[in-house]
């Protein structure tokens, strides 16, 4: 039996803290029972000689000093899982909000599971395609990778993440496929957009979901990442799938864990955020991968809106330097219709540079890539000089760069939601617009390359002017 | 009985026990039945703050903690070479073999091999005298390392016996008999403390390069072998690639990586990576010459304060057999975010940014452990230890606290900028911000080994490249047709400096290496078209004709040029001369 403790001293914010306590232990889940008879989840945060500090996920409201009854369980907060879980819906927590039946779990695992052995992992180098050029030529997506996009308020962050899920595939492979998504403070609206997207492409029934809308308890929020990334671990490395999953939106995540911390009244670091933010966001992003030897992969897509669109707000920042790149959105390509509105320059896949090339996507990748994003760069240039001097001032090379920045982002980067454009498409669009400059200019791609590809788009293009 | 305590406070990974008379600071504790490793940080009366290693979800009070009386300390000897540690040296490729592919809790496996015998070949007898730090034997550890077994510190006297065979570490291979009759067995393992600086004789000035392969490094800002470096960058602006390639190409005989708190797959992708790749000088793989060392983010932060004290008494030993040694840190800001996690939880009063006041002096002390240095022993050869930190400021800004500190200990700056990144400009290095305190004391080697005018063409490199800065910004403000010729002739040499010279691509596989010899080519080749162009100016030929020029186009492929085919380069001088006589021709 379970001792039950009426011990309660104090209630602040989030927390409880409980006297006379024998035996708890840091991280252990708690259940406390109101005097409704109604019971809340918590978890230690700490322990000092016979006093638990303990958080509740559902929030305080309606716990009482007196009346209200509290069980450690003796265990850490579990998922129970089992190839059942596959198509299903649960809130935040992890229960079952659908209408199917109870899980009769296989196993329970501890959500905040364990660190891959960095000596276990196998490099990710498999590419996926998204149909997105702006991705897959430029910040190329690998199987294993954890690449989140980097959003503000009102950009089309979500249909940008639902295109991926709907198009992502591993070239000339028919594996076992699967999607987590896990939804954190975002609308009912939100979520429900990704829910039907799933349900159009049939995704759904290789789906599971996790929802923590924003009417949802906001403190529920710390523990449902993990409880996402705790049965993608199982769908990946049990059951052999390749799994993509997606976190949206970590800012919500952030900030619960925010509150928290300063209800414990603890030195906060960078703009009140917790000084243990890196870790404690490396313990959720980290949870991606692939190992040596496993058939499945993990690969993470976390979504993010940028506070104020500062990149250098701790959520990004702090994001970006454990993901493996990101994918940042502009509000001024946005302005501009290019949709999706991705700033290339900023963005970056950490993995590309081994996922790509022969036998994976094509030879010339890497070499046109380059040319690319400098040749982008130096249009994005002239168009900011040209903006203070006009642009009679600029070389004649400038004012070709000019108008390829332009061009690069009206037909590169902008694409239909619908369209999915195959690896071999995108790389020959690249081709396509860097055939205006003269060969001299293509420093980056090899001599070899350029014999080879060149000719053929020059040739399309006397033809197009020909006729 | 065993010495023990009994946990009353269990906070992550800080724990504090009561009934600690014994304890010592820095004391290693076994936390729990589960044997957690935890190191002591302060002690109050009875009552002991232990850093915990692992994770401590479960623990709680009353469970038991146990002393061990010894410091945190790292096993030293053969077996060192090739292995991939976490940040207290528990081999991961062993713990792996042990409980899987998710790192457990309470897992033990010692840093060396117990079982692997190894190949002792003693190069002194006995009846010789020896003090600690001499040379007793040595061990093929791998293709590229001779270990030295050396007489631990504290240790003098005559040697009684010393066998060759094959041993095991922790084999006696040799007995040493001190002054008071008092007879001592050595095996080829020493254990030393991570946190204290391994002893030497003395400290001598850096002289010598170390040579990266890196263009921008070795040519505008060098280190020193035996000196400190630092390379802050926001994130995405290249801090891991450049400590990769250093790690790759350098001319040191051994490497410590130490992964500090940053990704996974970084640490697999040195570690697939290396075994392939070869090193330029020798041939064999470079993995041959590499201990790792692997604390990623989301492996317990303890371990992770502890990593860089480990990686850097790696170093120090090999470093004491004589051996030219680089240690790379990335990144010493999650260390010291280690550093102020801990400091929160002991509620100490924090200074900036919340980290502990001591923040500074650990920096320092960290990075004084590097150095040229006789080596500790009777023959006094000489051993070096390069320390090169990333630091990961917030967003990028430099007036950070770990940046700032660091930047008072540490000679070269490679400040790296995302501007740069952004354009793909690789290694982002700012080439107007970086320095380097070393290139005087180094220019005397460039000098001889590689060109006389070696230092002197990348003054003038410099000068060109601030000169380009000055006049970017009056273009903006008047457009470049304002602009006299010869102020365009260096932008358009800047340009090509930048592009062609200071940009080098880590993935392609013969500009990922640049030896000195090409580095100082293409250098060469720039400024000679420079100048052969200020005079064509002056012959009254315009610029426009003279930026067209062909030759152009080959330089900017010159350092695609196999390293076994510089003389090609010798060809593009030619062309260089040939292309500007016929202007010359025409023009009469
Ligand atoms: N020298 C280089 N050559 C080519 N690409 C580079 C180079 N340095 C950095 N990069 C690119 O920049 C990306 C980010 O570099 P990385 O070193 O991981 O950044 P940081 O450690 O500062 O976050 C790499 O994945 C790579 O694509
Ligand atoms: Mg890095």
């Amino acid at each position: 039996m379970l001792k039950e403790y009426q011990t309660i001293r104090e209630i602040s914010g989030p927390l409880v803290l409980v006297e006379e306590v024998e035996g708890a232990k840091y991280e252990e889940l708690v259940q406390v029972q109101l005097p409704s008879m109604e019971t809340r989840t918590g978890r230690v945060l700490e322990v000092d000689h016979d006093k638990a500090l303990i958080q509740l996920f559902e929030g305080t409201t309606g716990v009482d000093i007196h009346k209200s009854k509290v069980r450690f369980l003796g265990r850490g907060i579990q998922l129970g899982v089992s190839p059942d879980i596959l198509g299903r819906v649960f809130d935040g927590l992890g229960r079952p909000i659908d209408d199917g039946p109870e899980i009769l779990p296989d196993k329970k695992l501890d959500i905040n599971g364990s660190p891959i052995n960095p000596y276990a992992r196998d490099y990710p180098e498999e590419f996926i395609q998204t149909g997105i050029s702006a991705i897959d030529g430029l910040n190329t997506l690998v199987r294993g990778q954890k690449l989140p996009i980097f959003s503000a308020s009102g950009l089309p962050h979500n249909r940008l993440a639902a295109q991926i899920a709907r198009q992502a595939k591993v070239l000339g492979e028919g594996e076992k496929f699967a999607v987590v998504f896990a939804a954190m403070g975002i609308t009912f609206e939100e979520a429900n957009y990704f829910v039907e997207e799933f349900r159009k492409t049939g995704a759904i029934d290789r789906a599971i979901l996790f929802l923590n809308l924003a009417s949802d308890p906001a403190l529920e929020r710390v523990a449902t990442p993990r409880m996402a990334l705790t049965a993608a671990e199982y769908l990946a490395f049990d059951l052999e799938m390749h799994v993509l999953i997606i976190l949206t939106d970590m800012t919500n995540y952030c900030e619960a864990l925010r509150e928290i911390s300063a209800a414990r009244k603890e030195i906060p670091g960078r703009r009140g955020y917790p000084g243990y933010l890196y870790t404690d966001l490396s313990t959720i992003y980290e949870r991606a991968g692939k190992i040596k030897g496993k058939k499945g992969s993990i690969t993470q897509i976390p979504v993010l809106t940028m506070p104020e669109d500062d990149k250098t707000h701790p959520i990004p920042d702090l994001t970006g330097y454990i993901t493996e790149g990101q994918i940042i959105l502009s509000r001024v390509l946005h302005k501009k219709n290019i949709s999706p509105p991705i700033d290339v320059l900023p963005s970056l896949s950490r993995l590309k540079d081994k996922g790509i090339g022969v036998g994976k996507t094509r030879e010339d990748h890497a070499d046109t890539f380059n040319q690319l994003f400098a040749a982008y760069a130096r249009g994005k240039e002239a168009q900011e000089l040209a903006v203070i001097l006009g642009e009679a001032a600029l070389t004649e090379l400038d004012k070709l760069y000019f108008d390829f920045a332009d061009t690069f982002e009206r037909r590169y980067v902008s694409q239909g939601e619908y369209e999915d454009r195959s690896i071999e498409e995108t790389l020959d669009l690249g081709w396509e617009l860097l055939k205006v400059f003269p060969e001299a200019e293509l420093k980056r791609i090899r001599p070899e390359w350029l014999e080879k590809y060149l000719p053929r788009f020059k040739k399309d293009r006397e033809e197009e002017e020909a006729a | 009985m065993m010495d023990q305590g009994i946990i009353v406070k269990v906070s992550g990974p800080l724990v504090v026990a009561d009934k600690m008379k014994n304890a010592r600071m820095y004391d290693v504790v076994r936390v729990s039945e589960q044997r957690l490793v935890g190191e002591i940080i302060e002690i109050h009366g009875d009552l002991a703050s232990i850093q915990v290693y692992e994770e401590t979800g479960g623990i709680g009070p009353g469970e038991p903690v146990y002393l061990t009386g010894q410091p945190l300390s790292v096993e030293l000897g053969p077996g060192l070479i090739e292995s991939i540690y976490d940040g207290i040296q528990r081999p991961l490729d062993v713990i792996q073999k042990k409980v899987g592919d998710f790192l457990l809790r309470g897992v033990d496996a010692p840093g060396l091999s117990r079982e692997k015998k190894w190949p002792f070949k003693p190069l002194k007898k006995p009846g010789d005298k020896v003090m600690s730090g001499d040379i007793i034997g040595e061990v093929p550890e791998t293709e590229l390392v001779m270990h030295r077994i050396m007489i631990p510190p504290g240790v003098q006297g005559e040697i009684v016996s010393i066998e060759e065979g094959e041993f095991t570490v922790e084999e006696p291979v040799c007995q040493v008999k001190d002054a008071e009759g008092n007879t001592r067995d050595i095996s080829m393992m020493q254990r030393w403390p991570v946190r204290i600086p391994r002893p030497y004789v003395k400290k001598l000035a850096p002289l010598e390069p170390l040579i990266t392969g890196q263009r921008v490094v070795d040519t505008f800002f060098p280190v020193a072998k035996g000196g400190t470096a630092c390379v802050p960058g926001p994130f995405g602006s290249g801090k891991t690639v450049i400590q990769h390639q250093l790690a790759k190409w350098s001319d040191a005989d051994i490497i410590i990586y130490v992964g500090c708190g940053e990704r996974g797959n970084e640490m697999t992708d040195v570690l697939m990576e290396f075994p392939e790749l070869l090193d330029p000088r020798s041939g064999k793989p470079l993995m041959k010459r590499t201990v790792l060392i692997a604390n990623t983010s989301n492996m317990p932060v303890a371990a992770r304060e502890a990593s860089v004290y480990t990686g850097i008494t790696l170093g120090e030993y090999f470093r004491d057999m004589g051996f030219k040694v680089a240690l790379m840190a990335d990144s010493t800001s999650r260390w010291a975010e280690a550093m102020r996690e801990i400091s929160g939880r002991l509620e100490e009063m924090p200074g900036e940014e919340g980290y502990p006041a001591y923040l500074g002096t650990r920096i320092a002390e960290f990075y004084e452990r590097s150095g040229r240095v006789i080596c500790a022993g009777s023959d006094g050869r000489e051993g070096s230890l390069t320390t090169i930190g990333a630091v990961s400021p917030p967003g990028g800004d430099l007036s950070d606290p770990v940046v700032q500190a660091t930047l008072r200990v540490v000679k070269v700056f490679w400040s790296l900028e995302d501007k740069l990144a952004y354009q793909r400009h690789f290694p982002a290095i700012s080439w107007l911000n970086s320095y380097s305190l070393y290139t005087e004391n180094l220019d005397d080697y460039f000098r001889n080994e590689v060109h006389e005018d070696f230092a002197a063409l990348r003054q003038k490199a410099i000068r060109l490249l601030q000169q380009e800065a000055e006049l970017s910004e009056i273009v903006k403000l008047v457009g470049i047709d304002a602009l006299s010729p010869s102020d365009r002739l260096i932008l358009e040499t800047s340009r090509s400096l930048r592009e062609d010279f200071l940009h080098q691509n880590a993935f392609h596989e013969i500009d990922t290496y640049c030896s000195l010899e090409k580095c100082y080519r293409l250098l060469k080749l720039i400024l000679t078209l420079h100048d052969k162009s200020e005079q064509l100016l002056h012959e009254g030929i315009p610029f426009k004709e003279i930026q067209a020029m062909k030759v152009r186009e080959t330089i900017a492929r010159a350092r695609y040029v196999d390293e076994h085919e510089l003389d090609k380069m010798d060809e593009i001088h030619r062309e260089i001369e040939e292309e500007s006589q016929k202007f010359i021709d025409e023009g009469e």
